[in-house]
């Protein structure tokens, strides 16, 4: 097993469908009445998040907490780093407290990385700047996995902000691995030249989201980062509503077996109207739940055993 | 037949294997503890086997095909996996989780026999144990195993006991069956003999 989680790359097809498989177990447990496993008892897990979060730095403390270790919580504000210590010194003294993982969420790009070379226990990155996101990718998966019973063969599509979105790099490696097909759709400035060719080869690109719907078993809504940009990237909310958020009429244009997932949280009526977001087909709450499940296989595959 | 000198002075020491239980020794050991859970349970009402994996989840079918033969009664079966209970995860690479599962009807209230192939440490049953009380309340709980090497280092017993097998710290006991490894068959490692 390894012995961090920083990229969907980190990732072989064999430990990714363990991870799956372990958290399909690790959902049972959810519909017990006693929600607990003893798997990690004695184990501290450190949530270290520098940038706002409910639902991963939750799932995360709820993963941990069914599976009996202590978690401490870490925000930046209200915390040291106000006060300006470093990413460095806030890693030393987790480091001294005997944090056996960090769950690290960061606004730049590849913090999780640096901090995996300064803490002996594990890292997993629930997040950092535009980069990635592979608990998210994970999930996701198993959701699909879940509702359409296998990932292989499957083709995807992701919609909307590539460029800031952490979701959508982590989605494509590990889809990809797994042997799903992934189409990144959304309008020229938000998609990064080239992205195929960097992440994984075989990668389509489309601008026109209307001819790819019909072609889909699942289609991915990402949120539009407003807060990474600033507003010269399309040129208003509305004409982005109208090119490139599922609506309705879109939404039926998908076959029929097709799933909308979103990671959350939505701008509901920008990139999705509440119809969709709201229909059977919608997966998100679900993703909510199969969160947990994931992260308790995550932690449990990285802390449960002696591997180093 | 001649020996080159070395070898008289020191034999070769090779590990022995010695088969306790063949195929049909098998099958009689279970039909017993079929009859003998029959007999200890008044007829096996309000009872649920669940299985240890790996070995104990067939022996567990077995068991309840076996009792149905005889009494026409049906034994719910389940699956207990003991992963995520075990004292020693910290000491070895990351363990696999396997399925837990339990008969529609559960276990709460029912009188469950756990079920495994060897008996040792007893450190397996008292995770077992762990375990059970996460997923409900039995009314009692008993053990059946089919072979007992003793060597415990818990206050545990089994129930029922297909074999007792007097064995020596450095040997192993090795149970086969036919479900998960082809054939059925009980068989004694020895340490080294002379």
């Amino acid at each position: 097993m390894i012995r961090h989680l920083l990229s969907g790359a980190d990732l072989d097809a064999d430990t990714a469908t363990q991870i799956l498989d372990t958290a399909a177990e690790m959902a049972t447990v959810a519909g017990r009445e006693v929600k607990k496993l003893p798997a990690l008892r004695g184990r501290t897990v450190v949530n270290l998040f520098y940038e706002d979060s409910t639902r991963t730095r939750i799932s995360f403390e709820a993963a941990a907490k069914r599976l009996s270790a202590d978690v401490i919580n870490f925000s930046a504000k209200g915390s040291s780093v106000t006060k300006g210590e470093s990413l460095k010194d806030t890693a030393l003294t987790l480091q001294a407290m005997g944090a056996d993982a960090v769950v690290v969420r960061h606004p730049a790009s590849g913090a999780p990385h640096r901090l995996a070379n300064w803490v002996d226990g594990s890292v997993v990155n629930a997040g950092d700047g535009t980069h990635e996101h592979p608990t998210q990718a994970l999930l996701d998966a198993y959701t699909m996995r879940s509702r359409l019973g296998r990932l292989a063969g499957l083709h995807v599509a992701i919609v909307g902000d590539v460029l800031h979105s952490r979701v959508a790099r982590s989605n494509v490696l590990l889809l990809s691995t797994l042997g799903a097909k992934v189409t990144l759709v959304g309008p020229p400035t938000l998609i990064p030249v080239n992205i195929s060719a960097a992440l994984a080869p075989g990668t389509d690109v489309s601008y026109d989201l209307d001819a790819v719907l019909p072609d889909v078993d699942v289609v991915m809504m990402l949120r539009v980062q407003r807060e990474r940009m600033g507003d010269s990237y399309f040129p208003s909310a509305r004409e982005y509503a109208r090119r490139y958020g599922l609506d309705g009429p879109r939404m039926r244009r998908l076959p029929a077996h097709a799933i909308v997932m979103h990671p959350g949280p939505m701008n509901r009526g920008m990139e999705i109207t509440p119809e969709v977001a709201d229909s059977p087909r919608s997966t998100i709450v679900e993703q909510v739940a199969n969160g947990v499940s994931v992260r308790m296989a995550v932690l449990y595959l990285l802390l449960g055993g002696n591997n180093r | 037949m001649a020996y080159p000198p070395a070898a008289q002075s020191s034999p070769p020491r090779q590990p022995s294997v010695k088969v306790i239980l063949a195929a049909a020794d098998v099958s009689r050991v279970v039909d017993r503890i079929a009859h003998q859970i029959l007999e200890k349970t008044q007829g096996a009402a309000d009872t649920v086997l669940l299985g240890i994996p790996t070995r104990g989840v067939p022996l567990a079918r077995r068991l309840a095909g076996r009792i149905s033969t005889f009494e026409d009664v049906a034994v719910p079966v389940g699956v207990l996996d003991i992963t995520l209970y075990r004292d020693d995860l910290r000491r070895h690479a990351t363990r696999a989780v396997g399925p837990t599962e339990l008969p529609p009807g559960g276990i709460d209230g029912k009188r469950v026999i756990l079920v495994d192939d060897v008996l040792f440490s007893g450190r397996t049953v008292r995770a077992a144990l762990d375990a059970l009380s996460d997923v409900g309340r039995p009314a009692s709980v008993q053990l059946a195993v089919l072979v007992d090497r003793g060597h415990r280092e818990l206050p545990i017993r089994a129930d029922y006991v297909g074999k007792n097998i007097p064995t020596a710290l450095a040997e192993s006991v090795k149970v086969t069956l036919a479900e998960t490894d082809g054939t059925d068959e009980v068989k004694l490692y020895g340490g080294a003999t002379s």
